[in-house]
């Protein structure tokens, strides 16, 4: 396929489209807002026609044509296969089991992919008050796999989490099994920088790829905790002039119409 | 009041607020643009809720500025999971004590709500979470529309709304319109019989900035003009003030394509 120039592309897209790669057309995934609405949408409109796009309104087999900027805009729904209500979206299709891959994100996460989205600093007192979870903490404990997209800074990558909001792999390897889990939790990070993945044995993450252009300094600066590379560190494959092309028109239909919502 | 980004009972929301109602315990998943203005506000003094941002753009301001700096007055907060929540209505409207489910697995939420705790499954010996059934005084929500019996239809994303009505002392509904049939689309209707209903008032236009599903899109550009107008707390009170004190409900008419 033709790769898009060297440098046509922004670190932004790069992390989604990696993150895109990483789903299947037969994966059944429960979608979180943002950045893997995007990643999720871009997998659908390119190599995964077949995804079932789940948003937790209740949509099942969403297929909008604009991203939503919320998980319940009317476009999910009238392009969904059915939509049921939050209580059933929960109980039958989230704890039923039925979700192959959960798409979250965050704006902390620790070594162990735990994620935080409720506070920085004390939780009585906080500094900043995050919204909370949401559907993510079950949806991490309940899908077979889970997919994180986030920008990798020391902001974002941290040494230790003020709050778990979401459990990735606990305090490592043997965690989620102690806790009487049996889904995988995290097992792919896509970045702006990189992709990492949990270190068999020890559930660390480490880095898998590096995308082009980004150095393991790179990486290393943009984390908050003494970062390791996997031994055998490959360079992510730069993105196509076609999932660049999808995804900039997905952008730009998407900004127009959010403009004149009304 | 209860819609999960749809249907969200703005003009009923409004309504209170000039009401002058205080010392409110709010309830919701989604706490959204309305209890972002009814914090801002000082009509609450407690929030329970699952997820309290600003779909899609970021922070609900007058929220964060709520639990952050006690302005304009403290707010209490009991935190769940949407799945938590989602069960909890569910047990209020099965008239159950309490709601049981496989949720909050490692992670810190109970450990600062005393309200999640657990139970034993006495089957199989698995411990589940546990949270107290939502029982609302009062449920509020918008729907499209009702007979002139007092049937209430809703359709879309129909969110909990069902559950919220069911779980509470009294339910008042807005609706889009009133017709002489429902019409049960074959979409994925809920019909709420009469009733099940203690009030219904027609406001067209009631959930904008929302939207109401085969009447009016959701505005998504008021709510990221939302971020700025929320951001200082004198354009928030200055907003409220024009749009909603100094309004009444007929101001959402404009808002209806069907009314206009």
């Amino acid at each position: 396929m033709d790769q898009a120039p060297a440098g046509s592309w922004t670190a932004n897209e790069m992390m989604t489209i990696v993150a895109a790669r990483a789903l299947v057309s037969r994966d059944v995934c429960f979608v979180g807002i943002g950045a893997p609405s995007a990643a999720c949408n871009l997998a659908r409109l390119t190599h995964a026609p077949g995804i079932t796009l789940i948003y937790e309104s209740g949509t099942i087999g969403a297929r909008p044509t604009v991203l939503p900027l919320s998980i319940g805009d009317g476009e999910l729904c009238e392009t969904a296969l059915a939509t049921v209500s939050v209580p059933e979206m929960f109980r039958y299709w989230l704890q039923g089991g039925r979700i192959t891959v959960g798409f979250l994100s965050g704006a902390q996460m620790d070594r162990y992919a735990n994620l935080n989205t409720t506070v920085v600093g004390p939780y009585e007192h906080p500094k900043v008050r995050l919204p909370g979870g949401g559907g993510a903490p079950e949806i991490a404990a309940c899908c077979q796999q889970v997919f994180i997209t986030i920008p990798m800074s020391q902001r974002t990558f941290v040494e230790r989490l003020p709050f778990i909001t979401s459990l990735g792999h606990g305090t490592g390897q043997g965690s989620r099994e102690a806790l009487g889990l049996t889904t995988r939790g995290p097992t792919r990070i896509m970045t702006d920088l990189c992709v990492l993945a949990p270190e068999p044995g020890t559930c660390e993450l480490v880095v898998t790829s590096l995308h082009p252009g980004v150095t393991r300094e790179a990486a290393l600066a943009a984390c908050g905790w003494p970062l390791r590379f996997s031994d055998r560190l490959a360079t992510t494959a730069e993105p196509t002039a076609q999932e660049l092309q999808v995804l900039r028109d997905l952008q730009t239909r998407s900004a127009t119409a959010h403009r004149d919502a009304h | 009041m209860e819609g999960f980004t749809h249907l969200i009972p703005f003009a009923a929301a409004h309504e209170v607020l000039r009401q002058g109602r205080r010392h409110l315990t709010l309830v919701r998943m989604t706490p959204d643009l309305i209890y972002d203005q009814l914090i801002g506000m000082g009509a609450a003094d407690r929030l329970i809720f699952s997820w309290g941002g600003n779909p899609g753009v970021g922070s609900l301001h007058r929220l964060r500025d709520a639990v952050e700096n006690g302005w304009p007055q403290p707010l209490l907060l009991e935190e769940h999971s949407h799945a938590a929540m989602a069960n909890a209505y569910e047990a209020g409207a099965a008239n159950l004590p309490f709601a049981v489910f496989r949720g909050y697995i490692g992670v810190d939420l109970p450990k600062v709500n005393p309200r999640i705790r657990s139970v034993e499954c006495p089957f199989t010996g698995e411990r589940l979470a546990a949270v107290p059934a939502i029982r609302p005084d009062v449920t509020i929500i918008h729907a499209q529309r009702a007979d002139r019996e007092g049937n209430v239809l809703l359709d879309g994303i129909v969110g909990v709304q069902k559950q919220a009505v069911l779980a509470a002392a009294r339910a008042i509904v807005t609706v889009e319109e009133i017709v002489d049939r429902l019409d049960a689309p074959g979409l994925n209707a809920v019909v709420l019989p009469s009733w099940t209903i203690t009030a219904i008032a027609a406001v067209p236009g009631g959930a904008f900035p929302s939207y109401a599903q085969g009447y009016y899109r959701r505005a998504n550009g008021f709510y990221t003009q939302w971020d700025e107008i929320s951001r200082d707390r004198e354009r928030f009170r200055t907003w409220v003030t024009q749009n909603v004190l100094q309004q009444g409900p007929d101001a959402f008419r404009a808002y209806s394509p069907r009314a206009r």
